[in-house]
This record gives structure tokens, sequence and C-alpha cells, in this order.
């Protein structure tokens, strides 16, 4: 009778257990998993090229493209 | 390091929805939700009537962010404002707070039931692994994994909407008022995205003034 008494305070309380629903992925100051910044990527083979990994030289050919939004530029080329 | 943003040239932009349409095909964005949109300021009074492409703007202090229950806005390392839809409750606190109207919900049942917030990602997808399906099907293209720019600044054919480095892209415009004359110099939105500069210093009190 105890036994059963038991299993079922057990069975009661589990309810109230709190389970932790945040990422696995968290860092402070960031609630959501992080997302893998785009210079980590591997170029397409028939996009725009860069060094995986290597920010400077992903910066470095987006920022050709924003240039390109330039016509003034684009025309005296 | 860059810091993304959106600017629209207000004298450019000839209302021609390419933005919208481009939008909308590069992301199948669902029907009824519209994460870009061109809108018309002074209908119909001559000579100040004027269109601007609207989208978030990715803010550098993001109100949506800040009123968000559930915290599931982040920013990227290249300052742009995404969200996890896997966190999102669709409570619509978002929309409120922004001053652009960014957010979206589908509908997602009968009675006007909302779905979980749709907006511009500045083509750079959410936080599932990049250029996957899962990816695809929530956020959209991830074009900045790709190297590109949003769909939507590519394919204008003004080049109205300007989209990238914030630098950049002010450049370019300071560059395009200064040919034009000093016409049409306001960068609308700027100001609430990004913030006004801040004042170097508070004016010195007069010397023997009030008591």
């Amino acid at each position: 009778m105890r036994r059963l008494l038991l299993l079922a305070v057990a069975i009661a309380l589990a309810g109230c257990m709190e389970v932790e629903q945040a990422n696995s992925g968290r860092q402070s100051g960031q609630t959501v998993k992080r997302d893998v910044p785009a210079w980590n990527n591997e170029p397409l083979a028939n996009g725009p090229q860069w060094v995986k990994g290597d920010r400077a030289s992903w910066e470095g050919q987006i920022k050709k493209r924003q240039l390109a939004q330039n016509e003034s530029r684009r025309i005296s080329e | 390091m860059a810091r993304m943003k959106f600017l629209c040239d207000a004298e450019r932009c000839i209302e021609c929805n390419g933005c919208v349409t481009a939008c909308k095909n590069e992301n199948e964005v669902p029907w009824g939700v519209n994460r870009r949109r061109v809108v018309t300021i002074n209908d119909g009074v001559i000579g100040a009537e004027k269109s601007i492409s609207v989208a978030c703007m990715h803010c550098s202090d993001a109100p949506c962010m800040a009123v968000c229950p559930v915290d599931c806005f982040y920013r990227t390392d290249d300052g742009v404002v995404l969200h996890d839809k896997d966190l999102c409750i669709g409570c619509g606190y978002c929309f409120y707070a922004c001053p652009f109207g960014a957010p979206q919900f589908p509908q997602a049942g009968a009675f006007g039931l909302r779905g979980k917030m749709d907006k511009c990602t500045f083509c750079a997808g959410g936080p599932e692994v990049d250029r996957s399906e899962a990816e695809f099907k929530k956020y959209g293209r991830n074009r900045l994994s790709e190297g590109k720019l949003p769909a939507c600044a590519e394919m204008c054919s003004t080049k109205a909407l300007l989209g990238g480095d914030g630098d950049v892209i002010s450049d370019i415009y300071r560059e395009r008022v200064a040919r034009r004359g000093n016409k049409g110099a306001e960068a609308w939105g700027w100001g609430s995205a990004y913030g006004q500069p801040a004042k170097a210093s508070a004016p010195a009190a007069p010397a023997g003034g009030k008591s």
C-alpha cells in the first residue's frame, strides 16, 4: 500500500518538473541556435567565389557586388 | 565589418513592384504574405508623390527584438535581424512594435488564426542549416551564403533600392544625390531604423546664467 502511494505521488509530481526549453546551441545574448556565418559556406561552383571560412574574402567579393549597384561607376568602367 | 542595410531612393522608385515580385519568387513567399511592398506617399499630390519600397530594415536597435516575449530574434554577424520560427508563437507584438510594418502573419487556419511570423531575411535564411531544404521552406533562399545580395535590390531596374553594407550604399547614394544637385536627399526610414547621428555634446551653460 505504501509503495503504491509513493508511486502515485511520484507520478502526480512528475508534471511539476520544469523541462529545459532553451535550444542546445544557446549562447549568452543569443537565444537561438547560432547561425553559421555566410563566409563559412562553400562557394557555389558557378557563383561568386571566396575562400571558405575567410570573412575578408567573402566581404571583398560582396563589396564588389554592392558597388555594381552604382551605375555611374559601371558606365565609367 | 559589414552592416547590412537597405536604402530606397524615392526619386528613382517608379513603383514597378519588381522588388516585390523578385522577393516573392526567390523565397516562394506564401499567398497573403508580403515581405516587401511598395508604398506611395502623398498619393495624387502633383510634384510631391513618391514611391518607396518597404520591408524589414534590419534596424540597429530593433524594436521587434525588444518586445518579443519568447525572444526568438537574433542578429547575425552582418547585422541582419533574423528570427527562429521554431520559437515564434505568432503573438503579433513585433508587428505592433515595427515602424515599417515588416512582420507578416500567414493565416494558419479558419477564423483568422495567425501563423508564425514571416518577414524579410535580407535573403539570409534562418537558423537552420544554410541552403538546406528546411531553411528554404521556412525562411526562403539564403543568397548571402551564396555570396549574393538580396534579390529585391539586385533586381531593381532603376537601382532605387540599394542593399548592402551601410557605408557602401550610403556612399553610392551620396554620390547620386550630389550628381543630381542635392535633390531628394532624404534616405527614407534611415532615421527610424538606424538612428540619428549622436550629438557631439550638450551646449555649455552660459556663464553667469540663471541661478
